[in-house]
């Protein structure tokens, strides 16, 4: 929001260097992720994006503690991801929704906060703050069917942001959605993210998304999954819808295109 | 209620099917006597002879309500006539057989789902338990619990709960391993315990298909307790009415005995699925 304060210090809050990742299948080993170097600063706003393959949900389940590396190393905030999964460093946003239609919005939002063992007065205080937040205020009380597909993933998002952790992973979160709706949502999540500073790191296949929602984006491609190239943007960070049309996004995007056809050529 | 019409439709085609075969199959007798008699018997008198005999081969269906009808409203409720005396004695051991069962169908399934050893190892024995016909271990089981003094309901729970066990494991173990990996990773980014997955997403997930289970075992619950009625001599219970009326050759007991049963067994899976509707609607999941 405000672009003319001179940037932070860059504190690296995830570190990946000379990670491997090699997963065992029926047809013989595949290397998911190869000697993946990146260091993400707090405040970042990183995307991932690459064809499906080129292991960038992979990367993002590795931060999250939900694969482990076969080499190399990771750390989250100081610690190994297993640890900061324990000290609840991160939210994690899935594709689907994934909201429980056995209970309300409120009581999806509490599930996390539920099982970290927060009081009740503590629960009810987030759900309210946290459904304000994703301007889903009011629909605490309906269930789940009752929401349309956009306003289901607020709730997930929601739900990641309960427990106040300062990351947030997100895999294709608004890849299930129209057009229509994906913009609308990448305003308020940008909107969100210059509210609540936290980092992010957000999948996606969608090139304009990247490139409109990212600080750094971060180029992947497939067989083995590797990062081809790694764009800091020099776009400003108070970015309306409109910016999508300017001469400097083009150039990004442009990039953006050139790094993922380099990573489709390159035979290793 | 908008199905009213179709269903006295097919209720009334059934019972006009029912009365031509009772005519039909109870002609042979009237004929018989007939010929005993030296008399000639014409079309209109055999008609209604077969439709008012003491023991038909088929009784017709009014045969049948006035055998219900005497059952359950005619007799003394103690007495060893009233259907609502044997009702209760074959309620008794269903209810405890069917709680026994659905209880050990689902700590079976949980040991399933939770160990390993289990889950290669019970799933076979229990399938393995279910082909053996019960009206051969139904004896077995009874004879070897008299003899080590375990009489009246508990054997015919027993082997309740031999057949009702089944649905509820198979019921279960699929409602337990129902959510899927992505359910399961969110719950580890939140680094929930076993105990908190069992109870706030394992256990919730199984609700429709722990109902379903529910009403087939409770629908071989009353069959169990039925066929555990007939080798103890023909004591008490339906079971033990259809036997007699078998020995006596009394068609319309049997039948009245026959339709007190369904009753009894349409009732329970009516009353499992009202519990359906109020848990889910309560849950969220009915809509």
């Amino acid at each position: 929001m405000k672009d003319t304060l001179t940037p932070p210090a860059a504190v690296p809050v995830i570190e990946a260097k000379g990670l491997n990742l090699v997963f065992q299948t029926a047809d013989g080993p595949v290397q998911a992720l190869r000697e993946v170097n990146l260091t993400i600063n707090r405040g970042d706003f990183v995307s991932f994006i690459g064809p499906s393959g080129c292991g960038k949900t992979t990367f993002l389940r590795c931060i999250a503690a939900l694969e482990h590396a076969t080499s190399g190393s990771l750390t989250v905030n100081g610690m190994t991801p297993d640890e900061a999964r324990r000290k609840r460093a991160y939210g994690y946003v899935f594709q689907a929704a994934g909201l429980y239609p056995w209970r309300t919005i409120a009581g999806n939002i509490r599930l996390p906060l539920e099982i970290m063992g927060f009081s009740r007065e503590e629960q009810a205080r987030r759900v309210d703050e946290v459904l304000n937040l994703v301007d889903l205020a009011g629909f605490g009380k309906k269930y789940p069917w009752q929401l349309s597909g956009g306003m289901q993933q607020r709730a997930s998002i929601a739900r990641a942001l309960a427990f106040d952790a300062d990351i947030l992973l997100m895999d294709e979160p608004f890849g299930a959605l129209d057009e229509i709706v994906r913009d609308r949502l990448n305003e308020e999540l940008l909107k969100l993210w210059a509210r609540t500073g936290k980092t992010i790191g957000f999948v996606t296949h969608s090139i304009p998304e990247a490139v409109y929602l990212s600080t750094k984006i971060v180029v992947m491609s497939p067989r083995p999954g590797r990062i081809t190239d790694v764009i800091d943007s020099p776009l400003p960070k108070d970015r309306p819808l409109e910016i999508r049309d300017s001469a400097e996004f083009i150039a990004v995007a442009h990039r953006v295109r050139e790094g993922l056809r380099a990573g489709h050529g390159d035979v290793l | 209620m908008r199905n009213l019409l179709p269903i006295l439709t097919v209720v009334a085609v059934i019972v006009a099917v029912w009365y031509l075969a009772a005519m039909r199959m109870n002609a042979a007798w009237v004929y018989d006597q007939a010929a005993r008699d030296g008399i000639e018997v014409s079309l209109s008198q055999v008609i209604p002879a077969t439709l008012t005999q003491e023991r038909p081969v088929l009784p017709a269906p009014h045969q049948v309500v006035k055998g219900l009808a005497d059952g359950l409203f005619g007799q003394k409720i103690t007495s060893k006539r009233s259907l609502v005396y044997h009702g209760w004695v074959t309620l008794s051991a269903t209810l405890l057989g069917f709680v026994f069962g659905s209880a050990a169908g689902m700590a079976l399934a949980v040991g399933i789902v939770y160990n390993r050893a289990m889950d290669m190892s019970v799933m076979p024995w229990a399938i393995a338990s279910q082909t053996i016909p019960i009206l051969a271990i139904a004896p077995m089981i009874i004879v070897v619990l008299n003899s080590l003094g375990v009489t009246g309901v508990v054997p015919k729970a027993i082997i309740s709960a031999y057949l009702s066990f089944f649905p509820v494991v198979v019921g279960m173990v699929k409602g337990l391993r129902s959510p899927d990996a992505m359910q399961l990773d969110l719950l580890r980014t939140w680094s929930a315990s076993g105990a908190q997955t069992f109870t706030r997403l394992r256990l919730p997930s199984s609700m429709p298909y722990l109902f379903a289970s529910l009403k087939v075992g409770v629908a071989a619950s009353l069959v169990g307790t039925i066929v555990g009625e007939l080798p103890t001599g023909a004591v008490a219970g339906l079971g033990s009415r259809l036997l007699s009326g078998s020995y006596y050759g009394q068609t319309v007991q049997i039948w009245a005995a026959l339709f007190a049963a369904a009753m009894l067994a349409a009732a329970l899976v009516g009353i499992i699925g009202m519990a359906e509707r109020a848990t889910l609607r309560r849950m969220g999941l009915a809509r």
